[in-house]
C-alpha cells in the first residue's frame, strides 16, 4: 500500500498542489474514476429519480384522494396522444405503480444509499486513497443511468392494454408474459438487467476495497459501522442480484422465445416465479436498509459524544439480518396456496428477524443515554428513523404471522408497513445522512433552521400519510386500486392530505440545498466537533480530490 | 361443537325460510347444460322484474333486473351494520363472520396489537426521556460506558420470550385454517377470468356461475341491468352471487384461466390466490346468513379493480332452492331431467352473459 501511495507522489511531483489536481469538465464528470466524483453523480442522479418517482405518487394521490375515475383518463389521453379508453386508463394507473416501486427501488435509495454515501464514504472511513477498481465503478454509474432511460422509455411503447409496462415491481407471471403483449415489459426488464448488472459490478467493487484497502492498522472490527453495513449489503447484492437476473430472463424466454417456465398450461409454474422473485426481494429490502442502519449509527454516535453502544452486537446483527434475509422470502407468498408447514416456517423464521433488528434499535437508544445529545439537524432525522422504523418494525411482526396475513396480504396495511421501514426508514435515513455529510461533501453548511422545519413538516406529512393505511388495510382496501368503495373515501383523503404536507417539506429541502450552494457559510474540517471521531473528519471539506496519499495509520 | 349449535342457531333465527326446505321442488323452468357457463337470467324470472323496474318500460329482452331467480331473490345486504363490508372511517378489521376468521382478530386484536403498541410507546418514551435527560444543556459531560453484557442479553433474550409468546397462538390458528375440509362439505370452485370470476358447484351438478361487477345505471345502456342498493356498494356488487350455506363447511377452491387473481373476502378472513395450472383448496364455515363483499386481490390488468367478489350465504334450504334454480340438483338427488327448450333460456343468453365483462 505505502508504495502505491509513493509512486502517486512520484507521478504528480511536478505539481505542488497534486492531490487537489482537477480534470477537465468532461473527462472529471463523464468519465470519472474518482470516487467522491461518482458518488455525486450517483446523489444527482438519485435526487433527479426521486423527483421522478414522487411526482408519480403525487398523481397517484390526486387521483386515490376521492372515489371515483378522476383524471386517470386525461392522463393517459396525454401519453397516447389520443383520446384514450377507459381501460387503458386503468392500464396507466397500473403503469403509475410500477413506475413508482421500481423507480424509488432502484434509482433512488439504492444509488443514494449505495453509489453515492456508499462510494463517497466506505473509501475516506476506511483510510482508502479511492475504491479498488475506479473503472468499473464509472461504469456501474453509466449502467445505472442507461437502465434508467430504458425504464422510462418503456412507458411510451405498447405493453398490452395501453402504452408502459402495468406488471407491479414485482413482475410476475403469466401477467408479465402472456398477460403483457408489447415491448414495454421487455424493456422494463431489461432496464433490471442493466441495473442489476451495475449493482452487481458495485458490490464487488466494495467488497474488494473494504477486504483490501483498509489503512493500517483498521481491522475489521475497528470499521465504523457505516462500513459494515455497506459491506453486508455488498455480500447481499452479490448473492441475490443473480437470481433476479435469471428469474427475469426467464421471462423473457417465455415472452419471446416460446419458453414455458412459469406457462402453467406447458408445464412450467407461475408461482416458481415468484419463489424466484422473493429469493431476490427480501434481501432487496435490506439492500435498502442496513446502509440506513449504518449511517444511524454514525450520527447517533456524534451527536451523543460517545462511542456507539455494544459495536460487535450492532455489526453481527447486521450480518445476522443479512443472513437470516436469505431464509425468509416467502412469507410474501403467503397466500399462493402453499403448505401448512411452509407456512409455520416462513411465520417462525420472519419473526427471528425482529430479534437482531430490536437489538439495533435499543443499542442506539443505549448509545444516546448517558451521552451529551445536542439535536442538530441529522440527530433529528436519525432520531425520528429510530421511532419511524420501529414502528413499520412492528407492524412486520404482524405481517410475519401466515393465519393474520391471510387477510392483511395485498391490503393497504402492506403498503402501510413497507412504507414506514422504506419511506420513513430509508429515505428518513438519506436525510439524515444527507444534512450529517451534505458540509463535508459541499464544503458549505446547510441551513439550521430550514433543516429542522424540513424534518418537522416531513415528519408531520409521511405520518398523515401512511398511518391512515393500516386502517385502510384492516378495513380490507387492496393495494394497486385506482378507484374504491365509498366506505374507504376518508381515510384516502386525509392520506392524500398527507401527501401535500410532505411535499412542502420536500421544498423545503431543496430550498435549503439551493440556498447552501449560493450562499452557505463555508464548512470546517471537522463541524460536529469532538464526537465525530471516524476518518472523514480528518480531511478537509470537501476533501481533496486525491486523499490519503499518505495512508493514516489507525491504532 | 360450536359450529353445530351456530348452524342451528343460523336455522332457528330464519325459522320461516327453514321450515319451506323440503316441499318445493318446483323444477325451475330453465333449460341449462349442466355445465355450461350461465347466469341465469332466464324468460321466467320477469315475473320478479316489476318490482325494481321503475320508468323504462322494457322492450328489451325478458330480463331480471335484480337477480331474481324462481324460488331466489338475492338477499339485501345489511348496511345498517356494515355485515360483510368496509365501514366508512372503519379503523379495525371487519366483523368476522367465520370462526377462525374471530380467532384471527382476536390474536391481533388481543395479543399482537397491544404488543406492538406497548412496545412503540416504550421506544418512543426512551427517545423522549434521552431528549429531556440527555441533552447538552442537561447532561454536559457523556458517559463513556460501551458494552453492558447483561443489558445486551436482556434486550435480546426479551424479544425472544414475546416473539414465542406470539408464536403459539399464531401457530395454532395456522393448524386450524388448514384443517382438511369434512367429506361432505360443500365444494365451489373459483375461477378467475380477466376481469370477472366463475363459480363452479361440482357437488351439485357442475354449473357455472358467472360474476361481472354490476355497472351504475349512468354507465349502461337502457334496458340493461345496473346496480341497485339491493346489489351492494358501488364497485362491490356484481351480477351473480356466489350463493353458499351458511353453517355448513365449505370446501372453496380457486383457479385461474389466464393470470393469477386473488379470491379474498375480508370479513370471512378468506384470501386465496387463483393460479392458471393451480387448485388451491381452504376450508371454511360462515356461522350466519348474509351478503360478505370482497375484491381481486392480486394484480391482474387493467381492469383488477373492477372484478369483486360476493358471497351469499343462505341457510341450507334456501342455498337448495338457488341450487334447483341454477338448474343444479342436490348430491344424492337425481338431476332434473332438461326441461323443454321451450322454455326460453335462449342460446343468444348464454353467450352473452360471459362477454358482459363491462366494456370500458
Amino acid at each position: 500500500m505505502t508504495t502505491i501511495a509513493a509512486t502517486g507522489t512520484d507521478l504528480h511531483a511536478h505539481d505542488h498542489h497534486d492531490a487537489d489536481h482537477k480534470p477537465g469538465f468532461f473527462a472529471r464528470w463523464f468519465m470519472s474514476t474518482n470516487h467522491k466524483d461518482i458518488g455525486t453523480l450517483y446523489l444527482i442522479f438519485a435526487i433527479f429519480a426521486g423527483i421522478i418517482g414522487g411526482a408519480i405518487s403525487g398523481l397517484m394521490r390526486m387521483e386515490l384522494a376521492a372515489p371515483g375515475i378522476q383524471y386517470l383518463q386525461g392522463w393517459a389521453s396525454i401519453m397516447a396522444g389520443k383520446e384514450a379508453s377507459l381501460d387503458e386508463a386503468y392500464h396507466m394507473w397500473n403503469v403509475l405503480i410500477t413506475a413508482h416501486g421500481l423507480i424509488m427501488v432502484f434509482f433512488m435509495v439504492m444509488p443514494a444509499i449505495i453509489g453515492g454515501f456508499g462510494n463517497w464514504f466506505v473509501p475516506l472511513m476506511i483510510g482508502a486513497p479511492d475504491m479498488a477498481f475506479p473503472r468499473m465503478n464509472n461504469i456501474s454509474f453509466w449502467l445505472t443511468v442507461v437502465a434508467f432511460i430504458m425504464l422510462l422509455g418503456s412507458s411510451f411503447v405498447p405493453g398490452g392494454t395501453g402504452l408502459g409496462a402495468g406488471t407491479g415491481w414485482t413482475v410476475y407471471a403469466p401477467l408479465s408474459t402472456s398477460g403483457s403483449v408489447g415491448p414495454a415489459v421487455d424493456m422494463a426488464i431489461f432496464s433490471l438487467h442493466l441495473a442489476g448488472a451495475a449493482s452487481i459490478l458495485g458490490a464487488i467493487n466494495f467488497i474488494t476495497t473494504i477486504f483490501n484497502m483498509r489503512a493500517p492498522g483498521m481491522t475489521l472490527h475497528k470499521m465504523p459501522l457505516f462500513v459494515w453495513s455497506v459491506l453486508v449489503t455488498a455480500f447481499l447484492l452479490l448473492l441475490a442480484l443473480p437470481v433476479l437476473a435469471a428469474a427475469i430472463t426467464m421471462l423473457l424466454v417465455d415472452r419471446n422465445f416460446g419458453g414455458a417456465f412459469f406457462d402453467a398450461a406447458a408445464g412450467g409454474d407461475p408461482v416458481l416465479y415468484q419463489h424466484l422473485f422473493w429469493f431476490f426481494g427480501h434481501p432487496e429490502v435490506y439492500i435498502m436498509i442496513l446502509p440506513g442502519f449504518g449511517i444511524i449509527s454514525q450520527i447517533v454516535a456524534t451527536f451523543s459524544r460517545k462511542p456507539v453502544f455494544g459495536y460487535l452486537g450492532m455489526a453481527y446483527a447486521m450480518v445476522a439480518i443479512g443472513v437470516v434475509g436469505f431464509v425468509v422470502w416467502a412469507h410474501h407468498m403467503f397466500t399462493t396456496g402453499m403448505s401448512v408447514d411452509m407456512k409455520m416456517y416462513f411465520t417462525a423464521a420472519t419473526m427471528v428477524i425482529a430479534v437482531p433488528t430490536g437489538i439495533k434499535i435499543f443499542s442506539w437508544i443505549a448509545t444516546m443515554w448517558g451521552g451529551s445529545v445536542s439535536f442538530k439537524t441529522p440527530m433529528v432525522w436519525a432520531m425520528g428513523f429510530i421511532f419511524m422504523f420501529t414502528v413499520g418494525g412492528v407492524t412486520g411482526v404482524v405481517l410475519a404471522n401466515g393465519g393474520l396475513d391471510d387477510n392483511l396480504h395485498d391490503t393497504y396495511y402492506v403498503v402501510a408497513h413497507f412504507h414506514y421501514v422504506l419511506s420513513l426508514g430509508a429515505v428518513f435515513s438519506l436525510f439524515a445522512g444527507f444534512y450529517y455529510w451534505f458540509g463535508k461533501m459541499s464544503g458549505r453548511h446547510l441551513n439550521e433552521f430550514l433543516g429542522h422545519l424540513h424534518f418537522w413538516i416531513f415528519f408531520i406529512g409521511v405520518n398523515v400519510l401512511f398511518f391512515p393505511m393500516h386502517f385502510l388495510g384492516n378495513s380490507g382496501m387492496p393495494r394497486r386500486y385506482p378507484d374504491y368503495p365509498e366506505a374507504f373515501a376518508y381515510w384516502n383523503g386525509v392520506a392524500s392530505f398527507g401527501y401535500a404536507i410532505m411535499g412542502v417539506g420536500v421544498l423545503i429541502f431543496f430550498v435549503n440545498v439551493i440556498w447552501s450552494l449560493v450562499a452557505g457559510r463555508r464548512a470546517e474540517d471537522n463541524y460536529w466537533g469532538e464526537g465525530a471521531t471516524t476518518l472523514e473528519w480528518t480531511l478537509t471539506s470537501p476533501p481533496p480530490y486525491h486523499q490519503f496519499e499518505t495512508l493514516p495509520v489507525i491504532k | 361443537m360450536l359450529k353445530k349449535l351456530l348452524v342451528v342457531f343460523a336455522a332457528m333465527t330464519m325459522p320461516s325460510l327453514a321450515m319451506a326446505q323440503p316441499e318445493n321442488p318446483a323444477p325451475a323452468p330453465l333449460t341449462k347444460e349442466v355445465a355450461a357457463p350461465v347466469v341465469a337470467t332466464p324468460a321466467a324470472a320477469t315475473t320478479a322484474a316489476p318490482a325494481t323496474d321503475t320508468a323504462a318500460p322494457t322492450e328489451a329482452a325478458p330480463k331480471s333486473m335484480d337477480g331474481s331467480l324462481p324460488g331466489y331473490t338475492p338477499m339485501r345486504p345489511n348496511y345498517e351494520d356494515s355485515v360483510g363490508m368496509p365501514k366508512p372511517k372503519e379503523v379495525d378489521f371487519q366483523e368476522q363472520f367465520t370462526e377462525n376468521g374471530q380467532y384471527a382478530k382476536w390474536i391481533n386484536n388481543a395479543i399482537l396489537l397491544p404488543i406492538i403498541t406497548i412496545i412503540s410507546l416504550f421506544v418512543l418514551g426512551l427517545l423522549l426521556w434521552v431528549i429531556v435527560r440527555f441533552n447538552r444543556r442537561a447532561n454536559p459531560v457523556p458517559s463513556k460506558t460501551t458494552h453492558n453484557t447483561f443489558i445486551e442479553v436482556v434486550w435480546t433474550l426479551v424479544p425472544v420470550l414475546i416473539l414465542l409468546g406470539i408464536a403459539y397462538p399464531s401457530l395454532d390458528l395456522l393448524a386450524k385454517q388448514f384443517k382438511p375440509a369434512p367429506a361432505e362439505a360443500v365444494t365451489i370452485k373459483a375461477t378467475g377470468y380477466q376481469w370477472y370470476w366463475g363459480y363452479t358447484y361440482p357437488d351439485h351438478g357442475g354449473f357455472e356461475v358467472i360474476s361481472n361487477m354490476l355497472k351504475e345505471e349512468s354507465d349502461v345502456a337502457k334496458g340493461e341491468r345496473f346496480r341497485t342498493e339491493n346489489d351492494g356498494p358501488k364497485l362491490l356488487a356484481v351480477d351473480n352471487r356466489m350463493v353458499v350455506p351458511a353453517g355448513v363447511p365449505l370446501r372453496i377452491q380457486t383457479t385461474a384461466a389466464d393470470v393469477i387473481h386473488a379470491f379474498a373476502v375480508p370479513s370471512l378472513w378468506f384470501k386465496l390466490d387463483a393460479v392458471p395450472g393451480r387448485l388451491n383448496e381452504k376450508s371454511i364455515t360462515i356461522t350466519k346468513p348474509g351478503v360478505y363483499f370482497g375484491q381481486c386481490s392480486e394484480l391482474c390488468g387493467a381492469r383488477h379493480a373492477f372484478m369483486p367478489l360476493v358471497v351469499e350465504a343462505l341457510p341450507p334450504a334456501q342455498f337448495a332452492a338457488w341450487v334447483k334454480a341454477q338448474g343444479g340438483s342436490m348430491p344424492g338427488e337425481e338431476k332434473p331431467a332438461p326441461a323443454a327448450p321451450a322454455a326460453a333460456a335462449t342460446p343468444t343468453e348464454i353467450v352473452a352473459a360471459p362477454a358482459a365483462a363491462p366494456t370500458n
